[in-house]
């Protein structure tokens, strides 16, 4: 028996440092330095000091906070607009389709997500052109003179938001649909209630995790986007992870790059903290 | 309104209508570029100018199709080898996390499966981030002390491979854990009992049950890396990988070559969600 234990122990220690070694190094680690960093600014010799300087930029700047808010508005924005085009779709490929019929869009769901973001950007971007496919098709067929002005635009920046993330949506809630029971829908409508009541009492309750879920990755996918506001987005369509990479890739201030990176991440961790709250659920919910 | 329910006419033809457009959006821009991919013209887009495959294999100085593009296929090939050694390292440490957090218990375990969630809800940008200045700070603290310029610690091939690798581990777990969940314990008590060790009862009877699984979470695992850009943009050296050569290549200089690519990748990822189908449905 102590043997016994002793195996026990070795193969606890064989799969914790793997374990440990992993989110020590590649989720503890650089999320402290990611707040150490911030914290830091050149004082007036050029040594990097102790500083509030990189948040002080950001609240008196407007554009930084500005851009900021409106980032967090635009996602909340996208993620009910997710919801809203997802929920139907869930509902169809899991009560209302055939078998077979669900199992065949259900594949041809998974292809945009497999895909890629950039690829589906890209697609975007030759539909929506001025001399795009859609500008060019509804020339064609007269109802229009002069291209629609449809690429840089916020219009586009959403529709490339909504598009990468609401699969992420529609699949939480198919797996919550999944295990509703078709007799409690029966049931209702045998006792007269109206589509509506069915919907909001029995149908939306029930998928409530699996809702949760996806707005929480919807959310969380969409506030930290980058190419979809890059290359779909116009001028005036700025995003705040755009800030970042200028902050890291362009003017090369790191610190101040890492200040605004503590303060998204600070933001979707806040709204994805009170989702969970509001709704009583679990963060490992989320993953499954 | 459900399978067992009759419903007026109208409202289910809404309903299919809805569908059907909801489908349309999704595939359109895919159909869009794939069909684009074979037009015989100097422009991503329309008019449609006939059907040529010189934007995969014409040489020509004004044209250069894919498979004569250098550039393009260096950094399809960084990619399919970043992918790989992404794919290897998170399957193994997601294994290992799913049979950690399943069948052990031991003190700190709500927070370091915490921990091990906090990749779903981390955006991108800040793993990249993070990672970029750990790194940056390790590799120089290396330098001034040791005289050493460590190339692990510098925006470079294996740093994209450890961020990569530091959300898809995450992935993996989740996958592998959902098939652990089914798993019967008492086969592993059965294996312990017939004095296996704890080690060779998980190699031998945990694993080929989790097989399926794993196999799964590997090209997962594979496909995230291959169209990540979020996090691979802050750690990549000199060779770029196939997003970061498309997306400078998106904002700089578009050619149909753009349309040839995503074509392909389009393609690929078809035929292994075929496959997912069949062998999925062979199962059942």
């Amino acid at each position: 028996m102590k043997n016994n234990k002793n195996y026990f122990n070795f193969t606890f220690y064989l799969l914790v440092v793997p374990v440990l070694t992993w989110l020590i190094f590649m989720i503890v680690i650089p999320h402290a330095e990611l707040l150490i960093s911030s914290f830091k600014a050149e004082d007036d010799m050029g040594d990097m000091v102790f500083s509030f300087a990189n948040y002080i930029e950001f609240f008196t700047q407007q554009i930084y906070w500005l851009t900021f808010v409106k980032t967090a508005t635009y996602s909340i924005a996208v993620t009910l607009l997710a919801f809203d085009v997802a929920f139907p779709i869930a509902f169809y490929l899991t009560k209302v389709a055939s078998k077979k019929n669900a199992s065949f869009l259900i594949l041809l769901l998974l292809i945009p997500l497999w895909v890629g973001e950039l690829v589906t950007v890209y697609g975007w971007m030759v539909l929506l052109g001025d001399h795009g496919v859609i500008n060019h098709f509804l020339m064609t067929i007269g109802i229009i003179n002069e291209p629609l002005n449809l690429l840089y635009t916020n219009f586009s920046m959403v529709i490339g938001l909504l598009y990468m993330s609401v699969l992420f949506m529609v699949i939480p809630i198919m797996s919550s649909l999944a295990s509703l029971d078709d007799s409690l829908i029966e049931a209702a409508c045998d006792l007269g209630a109206s589509k509506w009541i069915i919907f909001t009492r029995i149908i939306i309750p029930y998928s409530m995790p699996g809702i949760i879920s996806g707005a929480i990755i919807v959310f969380m996918l969409v506030i930290g986007d980058y190419l979809a506001p890059n290359l779909l987005g116009g001028k005036h369509s700025l995003w705040f992870t755009e800030q970042i990479y200028n902050n890291f890739l362009t003017t090369f201030n790191w610190n101040e790059g890492a200040a605004f990176g503590f303060l998204l991440l600070m933001l979707s961790s806040c709204v994805i903290w009170l989702a969970l709250k509001l709704s009583g659920q679990k963060l490992d919910k989320v993953g499954s | 309104m459900i399978r067992s329910l009759p419903s007026s006419r109208s409202y289910r033809i809404a309903y299919g209508a809805y569908v059907f457009l909801f489908f349309t959006f999704l595939l359109m821009p895919l159909l869009a570029i794939s069909v684009l991919a074979f037009n015989d013209s100097n422009y991503i887009s329309l008019p449609w100018n006939g059907f040529t495959l010189d934007w995969f294999f014409s040489a020509t100085d004004n044209r250069q199709g894919l498979f004569a593009d250098e550039e393009l296929i260096a950094s399809i090939v960084t990619s399919l080898s970043t992918g790989f050694f992404v794919a290897i390292l998170s399957t193994l440490v997601g294994t290992i996390a799913a049979l950690l957090f399943e069948e052990e218990e031991f003190r700190l375990k709500g927070l370091l499966y915490f921990l091990a969630l906090a990749p779903l809800v981390i955006p991108g940008v800040i793993l990249g981030i993070s990672i970029l200045l750990t790194a940056t700070a390790a590799g120089n603290h290396i330098e001034d002390t040791f005289g050493l310029d460590v190339e692990l610690f510098r925006p470079s091939y294996w740093l994209v491979v450890l961020g990569q690798f530091s959300f898809a581990a995450t992935y993996v777990m989740l996958l592998v854990s959902a098939r652990l969940k089914k798993f019967d314990r008492t086969l592993e008590e059965a294996a312990l009992s017939l004095k296996a060790t704890r080690l060779q009862a998980i190699w031998y009877v945990t694993i080929p049950f989790l097989r399926p699984a794993i196999i799964g979470a590997f090209v997962v695992a594979f496909i995230l890396s291959f169209s990540n850009i979020n996090t691979t943009i802050f750690l990549i050296g000199s060779d770029p990988t196939l997003p970061i050569d498309l997306y400078s290549r998106i904002r700089f200089s578009s050619t149909p070559v753009l349309n040839a690519v995503s074509f392909l990748i389009v393609l690929t990822i078809t035929c292994l969600a075929i496959i997912n189908f069949f062998a999925s449905r062979s199962k059942n």
